[in-house]
């Protein structure tokens, strides 16, 4: 393999590496008769990720007949984007057998030559296997759309959940299981369908996968303006996030959570679980979500010492708690037909082998317990006074 | 318990989203959030063993929200207080950077919620449930507006820009200062390490009247306290709008009370001397 990269196409080719880098710490290289494809793959292997670059990009790539695969970590040849691009004119990249090297030439402006000669190691053809184009729903939207929604999510945060219904698209952090929930602070974002350039929807899902490869695409799909395609069909199945051009090809394979309990909704054909209504924003009843979280009344049955007016008032406000209890589970319906879906199971299944991780056991459905109480002595104490 | 508020004028968006800025810039874990008829106040007291430091800021609702209705525990009790983590309402408000729109209710889902949802530019809605525990009344107490300390040097401070550049200078120096002023409108920033000494001198500043002063303090001895730099960092950092009146109250060897006063912000900060 022998190729020349030149001028804003070397910052492609360098983005490119960047969000692959993302993905995993190796970076497999194959020269192809159609041009040049690079592969990542995560530790885990539930995230895939491949660019393949058409001979345009690459000019005078002269490709061996070697299939071979190339695995190396390239991410040093192109550590500071900002500087390569103002200086970099051209990238030379050569395949030395003999040496086992592949030498990267970087040819910058005043006559400046930086070569790095990285070593590697010869593996099999890595190929995710997947079939974006039968995907249930199909979206297309410009990188800023998506650039825009992530930014609310915080930095830290690994999964996020996507759901669908026809004309509407929903994001919502994931929150683990075991995290505290009362320590977690929800994010969830709308977006209509007419702020997508297509918007297809066949099975009203809705899937969780890792924010952080979703990432490394915007970072270049964003610098690069191409608009990002997401195919998807059902939780426990890869979603397909790519970008594409005429002299480029970008497909992230990523793994979603599998979700039993929606497996086995979708065997009796009741998968679609009502998605929340659009947030009506400027008109909405002050009753239809004011709560009722009560620190009157006291149910611990040490409370039976006391007077019985105690008592009798305390079933008084029950009852009225129990009134606006109601209007807040209005409010609260979106969450909790959340939760007695149940909050989709944290594994994710291996794209490549068909290996699916045991299957997860039932998680527990937490029910809302009503009249959870609050703060319940202050009540009490007040009384006692 | 009920809340809920919109805000719907953009101006009055980014003027709250810079005044919570202020009390989410803190370093704590927790705030409070007090809520009552006419006031929404930030609260903050740190233990003692982590500094001590306190922070009360009062906001008028009426100045920022177009709709806000509330109702308290009880009729007598009509208020609510709840424990936010000043970060997580960072967050959130971060995302008012380019909203048209805010509504703040309380909601009860996975656990109670402080649920923000804001309505960008571009019409869409982004909501973000921050979870807040809610403060028994029994402990209300803790929470009440600080007693005015008998102080005996009030003084104006300084434009806080110019505060704050000699207290980042000085911070380059040592971790501790020493702020003394008088009742003669002087007001002295010191540091002193085994290599050098530097004092940074105020003049003129002036002394706000309390009223009738039975004290017979000579006007020009110096009350002094030392603090910890970064403590009076944190309470600059958050100060970028420059407020219609800043002053400081000293205890001397114990306590530096500093009031800033907005048209409709009163924030009130303590911060206790180290020996």
């Amino acid at each position: 393999m022998d190729c020349v990269v030149t001028g804003g196409n070397v910052k492609v080719l360098a983005k490119a590496v960047h969000s692959l880098s993302r993905i995993g710490d190796e970076l497999y290289v194959e020269p192809q008769e159609d041009g040049l494809a690079l592969r990542s793959v995560n530790s885990s292997r539930s995230a895939y990720a491949c660019f393949l670059f058409s001979p345009q990009v690459l000019k005078f790539c002269v490709c061996t007949n070697s299939t071979k695969q190339h695995k190396l970590s390239v991410q040093s040849v192109f550590r500071s984007l900002a500087t390569l691009e103002k200086t970099v004119e051209k990238c030379h990249i050569k395949l030395d057998e003999q040496k086992s090297r592949l030498t990267f030439t970087l040819h910058c402006k005043h006559g400046l030559v930086k070569t790095h000669n990285l070593s590697f190691q010869d593996s099999e053809s890595l190929q995710a296997v997947f079939d974006k184009d039968s995907s249930a729903n199909i979206f297309r939207a410009q990188p800023r759309l998506l650039v825009d929604t992530v930014v609310h999510f915080p930095p830290s945060l690994e999964e996020i959940t996507l759901s669908v219904s026809d004309d509407r698209m929903w994001f919502k952090n994931h929150v683990e299981e075991d995290a505290e929930p009362s320590k977690a602070m929800l994010t969830e974002l709308c977006l209509s369908s007419d702020e997508f350039d297509h918007f297809s929807v066949q099975t009203q899902n809705s899937i969780t996968f890792c924010l952080k490869e979703l990432r490394g695409l915007l970072l270049f799909a964003e610098s690069t303006g191409l608009p990002i395609s997401i195919h998807f069909d059902e939780p426990g199945s890869p979603v397909v996030l790519s970008v594409t051009d005429s002299v480029l090809d970008g497909n992230f394979v990523l793994a979603t959570l599998s979700d039993e309990n929606n497996t086995h909704k979708r065997n009796s054909r009741s998968c679609t679980q009502p998605l929340p209504p659009p947030d009506d924003f400027m008109n909405d009843d002050m009753d239809s979500y004011l709560i009722a979280m009560d620190t009157s009344i006291v149910p611990e049955p040490s409370v039976t010492a006391s007077a019985p007016l105690a008592r009798a008032e305390s079933s008084k406000h029950s009852s009225v708690n129990h009134r606006t209890q109601q209007h807040s589970e209005d409010e609260n319906e979106t969450d909790e037909t959340d939760h007695t879906a149940g909050p989709p199971n944290k594994k994710f299944c291996s794209l490549f082998f068909g290996s699916v991780l045991p299957p997860p056991s039932q998680m527990s459905t937490q029910p809302i317990t009503t009249q959870e109480v609050l703060a319940s002595d202050s009540e009490e104490e007040t009384q006692l006074e | 318990m009920k809340f809920r508020g919109k805000i719907i004028d953009v101006a009055c968006l980014n003027h709250f989203t810079r005044k919570s800025h202020i009390c989410s810039k803190t370093l704590t874990k927790t705030c409070v959030l007090r809520l009552t008829p006419d006031n929404l106040f930030f609260i903050l007291s740190e233990k003692v063993a982590n500094g001590g430091v306190s922070m009360w800021c009062e906001l008028a609702q009426a100045n920022f929200f177009d709709e806000y209705q509330m109702e308290g525990v009880t009729q007598e009790d009509n208020e609510i207080c709840l424990e936010v983590a000043p970060e997580n309402l960072a967050r959130a408000l971060k995302t008012l950077q380019n909203a048209k729109a805010l509504k703040v209710k309380l909601t009860k889902k996975h656990c109670p919620c402080l649920t923000i949802p804001t309505l960008s530019t571009v019409s869409r809605v982004v909501m973000h449930d921050v979870p807040v525990d809610v403060i028994p009344r029994k402990l209300w107490h803790e929470f009440k507006e600080p007693h005015m300390p008998n102080f005996d040097v009030s003084i104006y401070l300084p434009p806080l820009k110019t505060l704050k550049n000699v207290v980042d200078r000085m911070k380059n120096l040592s971790n501790f200062l020493v702020l003394e002023a008088n009742m003669s409108g002087e007001m002295n920033l010191k540091i002193e390490t085994d290599l050098v000494s530097v004092t940074t001198h105020f003049k003129d500043l002036g002394n706000p009247p309390w009223g009738e002063d039975g004290s017979q303090r000579d006007s020009d001895a110096m009350a002094q306290a030392r603090l910890d730099v970064r403590r009076l960092q944190q309470f600059l950092m958050g100060q970028q709008v420059n407020p219609t009146k800043a002053l400081c109250n000293l205890v001397h060897q114990r306590l530096v009370h500093l009031i800033l006063l907005h048209e409709d912000v009163s924030l009130q900060y303590f911060i206790p001397t180290v020996a």
